[in-house]
């Protein structure tokens, strides 16, 4: 790639910081270049945030349904999954698939939703009731 | 407490945060290009069973860690790497690196790191930053993809040098060893040494998923995709190649451009000419690769979709594939 081919499209990262780029100048030196953002990979970066909102939203559904636990909702909307979850609580994945069902969670202890309350940096009435804060 | 620390961005973490803290030792003649090439940073890997955010396991680059590790290794640098069991012992460890005046590189999470954009922060722990100096609660931060110095609370930072999940950092830090003068001999070894390892790793690696094979590999089954997957899912799938592909930390067109440019100073140290036409080699391997790209965005945002449009994205792969073939075919035969 050429130093003046080098995309300058904002994207979400270029608000906050220009990235380094390699390219080559007219005499086919290479030399660094800092872009702003290549519209192709923030159309990419948007796809991938779309399928997690639809994930989320998908998850929040199946909570109210009283098909799933609110585990599901905040194991989405924190993008982890089961194997993510069982490192960040110490739990093993079978016990997060049987937490994930709404009356095995209505009858977790205080303690066991407090660790999953960490692991979701939020708190326990906030994990009921899938409310979160952050925008 | 600050160390005399220069911050100096580069495009990706750990090829910048390895020629950081050699930059003393090498007289900063260890660029971000040696870096990655000494360290044989070039790679491509596509595993099929494993799934990354709902999408494949994609990497342009070798596996974390090795970058640093054979960088030191082939200048003759020991490495000092420790991880931590305990939060308090891992800070008091950085606190006293810092007392001795040597400056940290971390392995972090970036879920959690405060001064990334909430649009980067997924689960991904293999990102390089160091620590050079503390004011107060704060820890003076120099990531390398960032244009300036950034700073991190005690808590941010502990946070996420203990991320979970997949290559959980364990609140490694790892700095060079001895710390010696480099000699242009020790570089002009390394270079080669780099160099055969890359060509090995590209070349001679088992199996179809990794190595130049992996890349063609990958090209068939794109092919497959759209009635695998369906569109959108394929879409999805193409999308995750691309940000792996040419997201911050790839210097563009999936390190290429990064390795081409390694292989110019690689000239300047062993003056072997082919090296300049190798050069330019990877240099097309990029531009194609991001040829590619575009016409997955294509796909990814419903403006190609046939099945003659996923052949042609598959084909691309396959064709870079030769590219790179040939490429590390002509550094195997260099006569050092």
């Amino acid at each position: 790639m050429k130093k003046e081919q080098v995309p300058q499209d904002l994207g979400a990262l270029g608000k906050i910081t220009k990235e380094v780029v390699y390219a080559t100048d007219s005499s086919g030196k290479y030399t660094t270049e800092l872009s702003s953002g290549w519209e192709v990979k923030k159309e990419a970066l948007d796809i991938a945030w779309q399928d997690v909102e639809a994930r989320i939203a998908n998850a929040k559904q199946k909570v109210l349904n009283g098909e799933a636990s609110p585990i599901l909702f905040f194991m989405e909307y924190r993008l982890m999954d089961p194997g993510i979850l069982s490192d960040y609580t110490g739990y093993w994945r079978w016990q997060i698939k049987r937490h994930l069902k709404t009356d095995v969670f209505k009858q977790l202890s205080e303690k066991k939703l407090q660790k999953y309350a960490d692991a979701f940096n939020t708190n326990i009435e906030d994990l009921k009731t899938m409310t979160v804060h952050e925008a | 407490m600050k160390l005399d620390f220069e911050h100096q961005q580069s495009a990706h973490c750990e090829s910048g945060v390895t020629s950081s803290l050699l930059r003393k030792s090498s007289g900063g003649k260890i660029t971000e290009p040696l870096a990655f090439g000494i360290g044989a940073g070039l790679f491509f890997c596509y595993i099929p069973l494993i799934k990354i955010n709902n999408g494949p396991a994609i990497a342009f680059r070798t596996f974390p860690g090795l970058i640093f590790k054979r960088t030191c290794n082939a200048l003759g640098i020991s490495v000092v790497r420790q991880k931590f069991g305990s939060k308090e012992k891992a800070e008091a460890v950085l606190i006293q690196c810092l007392e001795q005046g040597q400056p940290a590189g971390c392995q972090v999470g970036v879920y959690y790191l405060s001064y990334f954009p909430r649009e980067y922060r997924f689960h991904f722990n293999a990102h390089n930053l160091i620590v050079f100096g503390k004011e107060e609660d704060q820890y003076l931060i120099s990531d390398p993809v960032m244009e300036t110095v950034t700073q991190l609370s005690s808590y941010e930072l502990e946070r996420v040098r203990f991320a979970k999940g997949a290559l959980a950092p364990k609140g490694q830090i790892y700095y060079p060893g001895n710390v010696a003068p480099i000699s242009d001999e020790q570089i002009r070894k390394a270079i080669v040494k780099g160099i055969k390892n890359n060509v090995n790793q590209m070349l001679r690696i088992p199996g179809n998923f990794a190595g130049v094979k992996g890349i063609a590999y990958t090209g068939k089954k794109i092919k497959k995709w759209r009635d695998k997957l369906g569109l959108q899912k394929a879409g999805s799938y193409l999308a995750q190649l691309v940000r792996m592909q040419e997201e911050i930390g790839t210097g563009g067109g999936g390190f290429r451009y990064i390795y081409a440019a390694f292989l110019q100073e690689a000239f300047a140290y062993t003056n072997k000419e082919e090296l300049l036409d190798i050069s330019k080699l990877f240099t097309e391997a990029g531009d194609l690769w991001r040829t590619a790209a575009v016409q997955a965005a294509g796909i990814y945002k419903g403006r190609l979709g046939s099945q003659a449009d996923f052949d042609q994205m598959g084909d691309y792969l396959i064709q870079v594939a030769e590219m790179e073939k040939n490429a590390f075919l002509a550094l195997k035969k260099i006569k050092w």
